[in-house]
């Protein structure tokens, strides 16, 4: 504590140390233009023409990032809250699932009016799960890992009962569109969604109390809880945002596909995790950010279409994928260490 | 010893029990606090220093008897609503938000809001600022105000507590064992801030197991024997000798 009386001495934070800082804090926005660079130069050098000058690789790329984006969003609040949801990539298939039979069921409306009622039906149903899961973890207070397991389970099995134990295929004009369709023949419609999307989850995480109460909650609940806030609500808030986005991915995929999956979302969660730890996020719970997990997304979503690209055998990206969580988190611990030395405090 | 008006208490405490299970944890428990005071409760482990600190700071309610504030009881309020009435408990742990920078400290709970393009948003400039003045007002002058918390030293994150209450405008303030995790020279900062506060009329209850520290700051004891009142002196009227043969339940008045 330094008291006006006697000026405070700013102890000189090492150069060796202010750019180790830097690189800690800003290492993922680096490393994605490093793989950048990297599958531009091997694109030039081997194939000789530009990867990301591409329009069709970029849509691709973006496309991939939101399937992983989008299950990711809402896992960040949840994190943050040094919570985890396992159940998210069965709700995406539970939502998908849904969405195909109900269009399916449907043939004779108008395909917008199948399409709307799909959608609202796939995400009416993803929303029951992140009751429950809010429920459990929130009320019951069962510990997030145990409870969501248990939901990754009972969503599976439901999911593969609404669907037949088979992939439900659609014909609907508007679901094809809203999949594939490009606004201005450039972006996406998936990527366009997803953006808008982002941006109101970014204004929840970053400029309203329920976002602050999130880091609060992640960061020492008990100070949360005496500062007034009613963190079973939060936590009830955060598990069913989770359950919306990720049954917005479901929708993605069937619109995409023109077909419901039960795996459909199965594969992205632990891309999704990785995203959400690559942005800067902390096991521990109380950091994170909704830019971080949009970087994280991009990162895997280039690593795994970037690989395929320059002709490595698929499973490659596993090893890469896994190989960058892990520096992730080494950077993680690091950069705490850093803070704590270049503070100069005990 | 400075003079401190006892003409009306700020908080009364009045036959106050409590039972958990089968120990007693509070027995008819009676004390004042005027305004500018500061109140040592004293004990040993177990003596229910802290059951009785928990019931004025609404956490547990009492079984049977009585508190008030400014005449009017707050027995039966959570801890929320005694908190608005301006009674502020500083517990052990600090109850700080470690990865949340000084500002947003101060206020979580109480954020304020500004409107940008009609959208509500957390006005963290406002905070922050607010929060370097309520810093100063106690003489404390951080470097960095964007860094969480966890990265500050313990006198300082006790500073942070302490100004929160104090930026609220607390009337009472409750610190439990407010120097036990500091360093030798923070423990002199937080005794100083005490005396700073108690020149502005704050009322303080501190729980404490250092009489060095409770016959520096404080201007009266209470000690408390296994639930029950073992003893009340004024600073100057008793000894260390008789505070720990108090503290053994060895003399007992009333």
């Amino acid at each position: 504590m330094a008291t006006q009386s006697e000026a405070p001495v700013k102890p000189a934070i090492p150069l060796r140390l202010k750019i180790l800082k830097l690189l800690t804090t800003a290492w993922s926005w680096l490393f994605l233009l490093f793989i950048m660079a990297f599958f531009e130069a091997w694109s030039w050098s081997v194939y000789e023409r530009t990867f990301f000058g591409n329009l069709y690789n970029v849509q691709s790329v973006l496309l991939t990032a939101t399937q992983i984006l989008m299950m990711a969003l809402g896992l960040t609040f949840i994190i943050i809250s040094a919570g985890i949801d396992l159940s998210i990539g069965f709700i995406a298939g539970l939502a998908a699932v849904t969405m195909a039979v109900v269009i399916r069921a449907l043939p004779d409306l108008h395909p917008a009016l199948s399409f709307s009622l799909g959608i609202t039906a796939g995400i009416g149903i993803a929303l029951i799960p992140g009751m429950i899961n809010g429920w459990l973890i929130a009320r019951l207070k069962v510990p997030s890992f145990i409870g969501t397991l248990g939901m990754f389970g009972v969503t599976r099995g439901f999911a593969f009962l609404i669907a037949g134990g088979a992939t439900v295929s659609i014909r609907n004009s508007v679901a094809r569109d809203f999949g594939n369709g490009k606004l201005f023949d450039v972006i996406p419609i998936p990527v366009a969604v997803a953006a808008v999307i982002t941006l109101v989850f970014h204004y929840l995480l970053a400029h309203t109390r329920f976002g602050l109460y999130t880091y609060a909650m992640g960061g020492n609940i008990q100070s949360a809880i005496r500062a007034g806030v009613n963190t079973t609500r939060i936590t009830f808030s955060i598990f069913m945002l989770s359950a919306f986005t990720a049954g917005m991915a479901g929708i993605f995929y069937t619109g995409r596909f023109s077909a419901g999956a039960a795996d459909a979302g199965e594969p992205i969660l632990l891309n999704a995790v990785a995203a959400v730890f690559i942005g800067g996020a902390s096991l521990t719970g109380g950091s994170g950010t909704i830019a971080g997990t949009v970087i994280g997304s991009l990162i895997i979503a280039i690593i795994q279409f970037g690989l395929v690209f320059i002709g490595m055998p698929p499973f490659w990206q596993f090893i890469t994928v896994g190989l960058v969580i892990i520096i992730a988190v080494l950077i993680d611990q690091s950069r705490d260490r850093l803070s704590r030395s270049t503070m100069g405090a005990s | 010893m400075r003079q401190i008006d006892r003409t009306a208490p700020l908080l009364s405490v009045e036959n106050v029990s409590k039972r958990f299970g089968g120990t007693q944890a509070s027995s008819l428990l009676s004390l004042d606090l005027y305004p500018g005071e500061v109140l040592a409760l004293a004990g040993d482990n177990g003596a229910g220093k802290s059951t009785l600190i928990k019931m004025i700071s609404g956490v547990h309610q009492p079984d049977s008897g009585e508190i008030r504030y400014k005449g009017e009881t707050i027995s039966h309020r959570s801890p929320h609503q005694v908190r608005d009435l301006g009674i502020e408990t500083i517990y052990q742990d600090l109850a700080l938000a470690d990865n949340l920078d000084v500002g947003i400290n101060i206020f979580l709970g109480r954020e304020r809001m500004k409107r940008v393009f009609g959208i509500p948003v957390l006005d963290r400039k406002y905070m922050r600022e607010e929060s370097v003045n309520a810093l100063k007002h106690l003489g404390i002058e951080l470097n960095d105000l964007a860094m969480p918390v966890r990265y500050l030293s313990g006198g300082q994150r006790q500073a942070i507590a302490i100004s929160r209450a104090v930026y609220w405008k607390a009337k009472v303030l409750i610190m439990d064992e407010p120097t036990a995790a500091l360093g030798v020279p923070e423990q002199r900062e937080v005794k100083d801030l005490i005396k700073r506060l108690q020149g502005e009329g704050v009322a303080i209850i501190f729980i404490s197991h250092n009489l060095n520290d409770i016959f520096e700051v404080s201007d009266r004891i209470f000690v408390l024997e296994r639930g029950r009142k073992a003893g009340e002196r004024l600073i100057g009227d008793t000894t260390e000798d008789e505070v720990v043969a108090m503290m053994m339940g060895r003399v007992l008045d009333d």
